[in-house]
């Protein structure tokens, strides 16, 4: 009884939500889902999600802040630095074949991927003719991605994933630390166009060379994973890149016939 | 006693060591999926699929996101990431922030084992030296599943047992290392 209210309540909050907001959350795996909202209630001081859902529509001021307990917004540079090492070594050199190059990060969170890939192609020397488009739906992310400032504790995890990934210099170079932040340089940012683009309900907006879209399918039920896939491959060029997260696969997909795995242990496949 | 539809473990510091001891003893009818967290170092691929296939003869893998549970199969969480059991009984992934430091962490698979399963899922909460995995066997207790904990006892490490004990309270099921695996023997 208690078990189906909660899933009763649960679809009829991101209902409303879609339906006043056009945030389409319905698809979402909900074990992870569910947790996230009871913080939320916590946090609003809300007794049932009915509750919540009658102040999400109500004040939309509070549906922007809701966003922040619905999204997970965890990232880091050069998270798993296998990944960029690989990215480094095996993509890279077709990359270089390329006279201008565009890149999307599908789910850039607060831009650290974003800003990692942009540090990677500046020491491989792509970067002047490339376009990074990194996109996410929390438009509060964005923002933070968009002035590029971290807090500056951070950057001793940052830094040593940068040197296991391969990086050719300091990671120091690229910052200046100020106020218990540090600011990436403005130049990195320079190639990157941080945008808001739902893997749910938008499509195709240009064609890509290499797209990175990582840890973000793991937060979608299977079908909306295969939607967001679709989008994804549709994206790519001919003999284009798709790199996803340590345990994200295509193994189980449809689209996995469209592709070769490049570096099977860190997900990078290439489309056939 | 109404069947078990799945067995959730946690543990931490002394935890391998008290499942190498358990595994081995559990009764070949439990045929449920076994889901576990131990909390171990980030960085290293985990050893433990190969380690605890050595010592049973269950199935046991590294938990993939969106794989449908099967039975006489091991699932042992990835390094890094949470894991969750979803209502239609298969396995989810998520990289939210550690939860008492860790991720894995016990608490996220025990509380979404307890919205999944509601009575028929099992809690057991090994050796540790922490309190994660409290709060997630007390929702398992409060949803009807069951809540055993290792006698801290007979743990190297008897924190984090001792934190579930005081959280869930007297319906827990407190169970001497070597009684485990006899334990399932009545309930399955
Ligand atoms: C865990 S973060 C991943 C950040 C980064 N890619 C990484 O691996 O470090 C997941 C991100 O996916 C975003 N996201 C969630 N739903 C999305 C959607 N429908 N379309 C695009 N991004 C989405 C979230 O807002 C969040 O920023």
């Amino acid at each position: 009884m208690e078990q189906s209210l909660h899933d009763l309540e649960l679809g009829l909050l991101l209902d409303a939500i879609y339906l006043t907001y056009h945030y389409d959350f319905r698809s979402y795996a909900k074990a992870s889902l569910t947790r996230r909202i009871r913080t939320a209630l916590g946090h609003f001081r809300c007794a049932t999600i009915a509750r919540l859902q009658e102040r999400v529509l109500r004040e939309p001021p509070l549906f922007a802040e809701l966003l922040r307990f619905l999204t997970v917004q965890v990232s880091e540079m050069f998270r798993d630095p296998t990944y960029y090492r690989a990215l480094r070594e095996q993509v890279v050199p077709y990359l270089k074949t390329y006279a201008s190059l565009k890149i999307w990060v599908a789910g850039c969170a607060t831009g650290e991927e974003a800003y990692s890939l942009a540090i990677m192609l500046y020491e491989e020397g792509l970067i002047d003719r490339t376009l990074i488009y990194a996109t996410d739906i929390n438009p509060e992310s964005l923002r933070t991605a968009e002035e590029g400032v971290y807090r500056i504790d951070r950057f001793t995890k940052f830094t040593e994933s940068y040197q296991l990934a391969g990086g050719r210099a300091s990671l120091g170079d690229y910052y200046l630390a100020g106020y218990g932040g540090a600011v990436l340089d403005r130049s990195l940012k320079k190639a990157i166009l941080f945008s808001d683009h739902s893997l749910v309900t938008d499509t195709v907006f240009a064609e890509m060379q290499f797209v990175s879209c990582r840890n973000v399918l793991i937060y979608f039920e299977k079908g909306l994973q295969e939607r967001a896939l679709g989008v994804l491959s549709d994206s790519l060029c001919h003999k284009g890149f798709l790199g996803l997260g340590l345990k994200e696969t295509l193994r189980f997909s449809p689209h996995a016939v469209a592709y070769t795995e490049l570096v099977p242990d860190v997900r990078i496949y290439r489309k056939i | 006693m109404r069947d078990l539809e799945a067995i959730v473990i946690g543990g931490s510091a002394g935890a391998l060591d008290a499942l190498l001891s358990i595994l081995p003893t559990l009764p070949a009818q439990v045929l449920c999926p076994i889901i576990l967290v131990l909390h171990l170092p980030p960085a290293q691929p985990s050893q433990l699929p190969a380690i605890l296939s050595r010592i049973c003869a269950r199935t046991v893998c590294e938990a993939e996101d969106k794989v449908p549970l099967c039975d006489q199969t091991i699932y042992v969480a990835a390094p890094n990431y949470h894991l969750l059991i979803e209502r239609d009984r298969s396995l989810s992934l998520s990289i939210d922030a550690p939860v008492h430091h860790s991720r894995p962490a016990i608490d996220v698979l025990f509380a979404s084992a307890a919205d999944a399963y509601g009575p028929a899922v099992a809690g057991l909460l090994l050796s540790g030296a922490n309190e994660d995995g409290a709060e997630g066997l007390a929702q398992i207790r409060q949803a009807g599943g069951l809540a055993i904990i290792q006698d801290p006892a007979t743990a190297s490490f008897p924190i984090m047992p001792e934190a579930a004990i005081r959280r869930v309270g007297p319906s827990a099921h407190v169970v001497r290392l070597q009684d485990i695996g006899a334990f399932f023997n009545t309930r399955r």
